[in-house]
């Protein structure tokens, strides 16, 4: 594409603190259609932070969120008077995978699926099924279907709650350290779910300590620390030659 | 009979206060210790209301009625002074038979019941059953008349005898009388049965009431004695006969405007009749063989099964209204706008820490003053159900809370309101969650709907009450009822195990939990 893509995030100047603790000092980025966005940095540096902003799990104090059609601005921590539809319809245009899968317990596999297109966008409960069938085949769980979720290993769990997201038909996809409560083995088989939806054009936002695929995978790297977005570029150049300090010692405790 | 505070509706005119008693019994016991004479002490409930044994209007620590002057005139002639001691009107008897006065004297019928316990002296008093009706009534003339009609009476009464041998009458028994005229004035009672003297007392002074029809049915009031006390029981007899003949009761009746076509003709009867006569006929009816007891105990089961099946209707709707209205509490609490969130935990607290016994209170005798009038069933559940929400409330805020917060963030993340979040991921989990206390609760509630027996409903316990007062056996038919209320709650235990399973969050072994239910096998079963 030509010229200055259309971006399908911007961020701009988000800050958010935690009573006297500044979790983002300011942070602006933009992330183009079908890309994948991997956030890096050390424990406490407000990547966590920062994608819970994007959905509004979070409510920044002041900055501007801009995804698809939806815009969430607010300065000097001021309360938008439509907050809660703006906050609807930004949800229904991103979806979220969490750390710790965050299933419904009391559902099956399927139902965890089906149970949103039904409430959110009242879909008739064989709609909704026939559309969790396709994205449960899609991440390999057909014959997990009616099984709970304390039934399935942690990689089956963390592809479910990925479906989950998928069958609201989100633009975007937000990763909050997906893996990282996952034995190594079962590691793999998320990435690589995550690798088939970039192969799809779907765009994605990964915080993840998974180095190796942030590198592989990666359109493009952000580097967080103490709340400052200090370096941003492609995989090639922040991890082949990072430019700041403090990427290049953050890089060198994975080495 | 009688049993409930009853000073609030005395009448004005109170003839008698030179006879009264006094209750600061620490004088009259200091005094007499020494004397050579044991005092006479009498057992009587003063909370049962004029003209009996009530506190002096003008001076509560002082109690007076007939039965009062009586009781001294009775003192005076065997030369042993009369102290009252306080006694509930219900455990007269009991309370005679374990010693705690020498004679039971509180407008006690003598009957065949009765007598099988203790030993009546000559019937100091008779009387008759008074119908009651509103001012506006007309089509109440008699017994017959009452059929399909709402009649109120005292608990354990000859009266409520008398309305149960009738057929169609739907029959409330109250604990006071004040209670019962009020109902019948305020319309929940189409009229009231009770005796003579206390209508006289509490429902002809009132403008709203008027009595009709002919006097029903005939009982003599005894002095109840201790069955192996024979020697107190023949002075106490020929006492009676001396302040009959001599005129004393009869100007004690004629002051307190209790003289009456059936004392007379009673008076008649003693003063003429042979003493040995009394005596025959006395030892006749009394010691029934315990034979006839167990037939009379089996042929009550049905009694006791009709008051279960109340006590678990009642149970179940007022769990029922606890549960919703919980529910609806804990989440106004939780997640409402903040006066109704105040609201909400406002009631919670001030129902939890106030006495269920005074809510129903409030509920059945205190609404009518503003209008609202419950049946007796609707007050029990009502007041059961608002009481016990406030319970089920704290069990369901405590089971949100011990949601996990990444739960209603998925919900929210997908889009789902607040609401929708709650209705379907956070409740139905916490739902599952409070199962145990809840089934902990209904038990307790099972139990303690048997505290509304206090508003006319008859249910397990009231029936207890029935048949303990009417045999004196509060062991045999107490154990049989505590038999009952454990037998009933045991399915609900089972029930609620088995949904604890069957709906546990991980619903990992559903069909062994099914099993067990059944009875079938006891562990798990795998594959």
């Amino acid at each position: 594409m030509e010229g200055p893509a259309r971006q399908l995030i911007t961020v701009e100047d988000l800050r958010k603190s935690f009573g006297h603790a500044e979790a983002l000092r300011g942070i602006s980025f933009s992330v183009t259609p079908s890309s994948l966005v991997v956030i890096i940095g050390p424990s406490g540096c407000g990547k966590s932070t920062l994608l819970r902003c994007l959905n509004g799990l979070e409510l920044f104090d002041s900055g501007r969120v801009h995804i698809a059609d939806v815009t969430l601005e607010r300065h000097d921590g001021t309360v938008p008077r439509d907050l809660r539809h703006r906050l609807r319809l930004l949800r229904e245009e991103v979806g979220m995978v969490f750390q710790s899968f965050n299933l419904f317990p009391h559902m099956t596999v399927l139902a965890n699926a089906a149970k949103a297109p039904m409430v959110v966008k009242g879909m008739g409960r064989d709609d909704a099924e026939t559309r969790a069938r396709a994205v449960l085949a899609k991440v390999g769980l057909s014959d997990r279907l009616d099984y709970y979720p304390s039934q399935l290993s942690g990689g089956q769990q963390q592809r479910a709650a990925i479906a989950r997201a998928l069958t609201m038909a989100p633009k975007v996809m937000l990763y909050d350290e997906p893996t990282s409560s996952l034995d190594p083995t079962l590691v793999h088989e998320v990435l690589q779910i995550m690798r088939q939806l970039h192969d799809e054009g779907m765009t994605q936002v990964v915080v993840t300590h998974e180095m190796r695929f942030a590198r592989d995978a990666a359109d493009r790297i952000l580097f967080m620390h103490e709340g400052l977005l200090v370096e941003e570029g492609p995989p090639a150049e922040v991890f082949g030659a990072p430019r700041d300090p403090r990427t290049r010692e953050f890089l060198k405790s994975f080495l | 009979m009688i049993a409930l505070p009853a000073a609030a509706g005395l009448p004005t005119r109170t003839p008698l206060r030179r006879a009264s008693v006094l209750l600061v019994l620490a004088a009259a016991l200091g005094g007499d210790a020494l004397s050579a004479t044991d005092p006479l002490r009498w057992g009587a409930d003063s909370e049962g209301g004029a003209p009996y044994v009530f506190p002096d209007p003008k001076d509560p620590r002082r109690i007076m009625g007939f039965e009062v002057d009586i009781a001294g005139a009775l003192g005076r002639e065997l030369g042993r002074p009369a102290v009252f001691v306080q006694n509930q009107w219900d455990g007269l008897i009991p309370g005679l038979l374990r010693g705690n006065y020498d004679v039971a004297l509180n407008g006690l019928e003598i009957t065949p019941d009765r007598e099988q316990v203790i030993r009546f002296t000559i019937p100091y008093y008779a009387t008759s059953e008074q119908l009651s009706v509103r001012k506006d009534e007309s089509s109440i003339h008699a017994l017959a008349d009452l059929r399909g009609r709402t009649v109120g009476t005292l608990k354990f009464s000859l009266a409520q005898r008398i309305l149960e041998a009738e057929r169609g009458i739907d029959i409330r028994s109250y604990e006071g009388q004040i209670n019962a005229y009020e109902d019948l004035a305020n319309g929940r009672l189409d009229a009231v049965l009770m005796d003579w003297p206390i209508a006289m007392y509490y429902s002809r002074p009132n403008p709203k009431l008027k009595f009709t029809g002919p006097p029903i049915g005939h009982l003599e009031y005894g002095i109840g004695v201790r069955p192996d006390d024979a020697r107190l029981l023949n002075a106490l007899d020929e006492a009676l006969l001396k302040l009959v003949r001599g005129g004393e009761l009869r100007r004690i009746y004629e002051t307190w405007g209790l003289m009456n076509p059936e004392t007379e003709t009673l008076f008649e009867r003693l003063v003429h009749s042979p003493r040995a006569l009394e005596e025959f006929t006395r030892t006749l009816t009394q010691e029934r063989p315990w034979r006839a007891r167990v037939r009379q105990y089996i042929g009550y089961l049905p009694l006791l099964g009709r008051g279960a099946v109340m006590t678990l209707v009642i149970s179940v709707t007022g769990m029922a209204l606890a549960v919703t209205l919980g529910l609806l509490l804990a989440l106004t609490y939780l997640y409402g706008p903040r006066p109704a969130a105040w609201a909400s935990r406002a009631y919670i607290e001030v129902v939890r820490g106030t006495p269920l016994l005074i809510q129903l209170y409030l509920i059945f005798y205190g609404l009518p003053n503003i209008g609202i009038r419950l049946t007796p069933f609707l007050a029990a559940v009502v007041g059961l159900g608002l009481n016990y929400a406030a319970y089920e409330a704290e069990n369901y805020r405590a089971g949100i809370q011990a949601i996990p917060r990444g739960q209603s963030e998925a919900a929210l993340s997908l889009g789902m309101t607040q609401t929708q979040a709650l209705r379907h991921v956070i409740v139905p989990q916490a739902l599952r969650l409070v199962i145990p206390p809840v089934t902990n609760d209904f038990i307790a509630l099972f139990k303690d709907s048997s505290i509304v027996s206090v508003i006319t409903m008859v249910e397990l316990t009231k029936v207890y009450g029935q048949l303990a007062s009417t045999y004196y056996d509060y062991i045999g038919v107490g154990l049989l009822t505590a038999a009952i209320y454990f037998l009933l709650g045991l399915p609900f235990v089972r029930l609620a195990r088995w949904a604890e399973a069957r709906m546990a969050v991980d619903r990992l072994v559903p069909v062994s939990a099914r099993r067990r239910w059944l009875g079938v096998g006891s562990k798990p079963a795998s594959g």
